[in-house]
């Protein structure tokens, strides 16, 4: 899905607020949430590819307005009631007020029906695929040409394992591109890599 | 003017906290010992993994053989240092800095890290600014974090959209040739790790 979380190349957030050793967390809660989505994790109840679609289904302005973990809660949450491990009235109950979950899920798919080994060096295309579903393509790379430099073993393919669909498991290759092929005259130069899957890529003769 | 039939009842949204005491209530109550989970990630997250990408890195230093099996297969060196990752982080690639070459990674459509190796990410890195921007504007961000390159450095960016994971080997200072291996792992920051510093 083109979502709200897909924020690479878009534009108007300022300045990075860095500090050296920066905590990765603020709060005791924060700590807690972590520990709870990894633990659902291990037990079964979710793949790390559901996970990231919960919080990729959050309504945008949510998302926005929602830390970091306060989204991450929101994922758990949602996968822990669409799996039945518990229901949002016994949630809302318990935490004694409303608990906004991620909007329904949409169809996933498959791996491609083509699908090509590629080698370092090889030149590729990313297909103009436009799907409902989770998907781990950031759209900036949509339709965009460059080079293999790395393959890696094969993963669960996130646009099925997300969505409980049989597929294959698929390797994704490091794909660089260069960011003037991206954002034509605005953006620092730079070579720009993404692990891409197999079945997002097309070979260019 | 009439009342409505019915009072309309506004519930409003319960606090984060309020939220995650109702999620970890519902864990401990079917036994799925959420309070001990809590408990292992303070000392992991916090103690052992932050050091891990600094150990490998200082041994990749003083270690040549070493290094090029780490730059060959990342997560089987790394394993040589008894440092593990998850399961579904099945593939390391280390990215080799040099004076003409600044490596910087980031998860432009979540957070995704080599958290067990860098240690867990770092607030900024999971900030929508640093995940919009530093694809797009690397040299203008990484100079506003204090990284001001000089031109001839060429940077490449590493999006972590799969399963890989990458982790920066900076270069090492000339000042500390000769260093026993521990003391060069205390001056590897985990920042010069993720490639918004140099050391």
């Amino acid at each position: 899905m083109d979502g709200i979380h897909d924020m690479g190349g878009r534009q108007g957030f300022g300045q990075v607020r860095y500090t050296r050793k920066a905590p990765a967390f603020h709060a005791d809660w924060e700590v807690r949430v972590n520990s709870l989505y990894a633990l659902a994790v291990r037990l079964g109840i979710f793949n790390m590819d559901e996970y990231r679609h919960a919080i990729e289904r959050m309504e945008p302005g949510h998302y926005l307005t929602a830390s970091y973990y306060e989204r991450s809660l929101t994922s758990l949450a949602t996968l822990l009631v669409e799996k039945g491990i518990v229901s949002l009235e016994e949630l809302e109950r318990r935490a004694e007020g409303s608990f906004p979950l991620a909007a329904p899920s949409a169809p996933g798919r498959t791996n491609a029906a083509a699908r090509e080994r590629f080698k370092p060096g090889d030149r590729v295309r990313v297909r103009l695929d436009f799907v409902p579903g989770h998907i781990r393509m950031p759209g900036y790379i949509r339709g965009k040409a460059g080079v293999v430099v790395g393959e890696s073993p094969a993963y669960p393919f996130p646009d099925a394992h997300a969505h409980a669909i049989a597929a294959q498991d698929e390797p994704t290759y490091d794909v660089r591109f260069r960011s003037e092929d991206l954002w034509p005259n605005s953006a620092d130069p730079a070579l720009i890599h993404v692990g891409v899957f197999q079945s997002y890529l097309e070979r260019i003769a | 003017m009439t009342m409505p039939d019915k009072d309309i009842v506004v519930k409003r949204t319960a606090s984060v906290e309020r939220r995650l005491d109702a999620i970890q209530s519902v864990f401990d109550e079917r036994g799925m010992k959420a309070t001990q989970t809590v408990e292992e990630l303070r000392h992991l997250g916090e103690e052992e993994w932050g050091r891990n990408g600094a150990r490998v890195v200082a041994r990749a230093w003083v270690d040549p053989a070493f290094r090029a099996r780490l730059l060959a297969n990342g997560k089987d060196a790394v394993a040589e240092l008894g440092a593990s990752m998850p399961k579904h982080h099945r593939h390391l690639v280390v990215l080799e800095n040099t004076p003409k070459v600044q490596n910087v990674i980031c998860c432009t459509l979540c957070s995704c890290t080599a958290f067990t190796i860098i240690g867990l990410p770092p607030d900024w890195y999971k900030d929508l600014a640093y995940r919009s921007r530093v694809v797009r504007e690397s040299r203008t961000v990484l100079k506003g974090m204090g990284l001001d390159l000089p031109a001839e450095v060429e940077i490449r960016v590493w999006d972590t959209t799969a399963d890989t994971r990458y982790m920066v080997l900076p270069e090492q200072p000339p000042a500390t040739l000769g260093w026993p291996e521990e003391k060069l792992a205390s001056i590897v920051s985990r920042d010069s790790l993720i490639g918004v510093e140099r050391l």
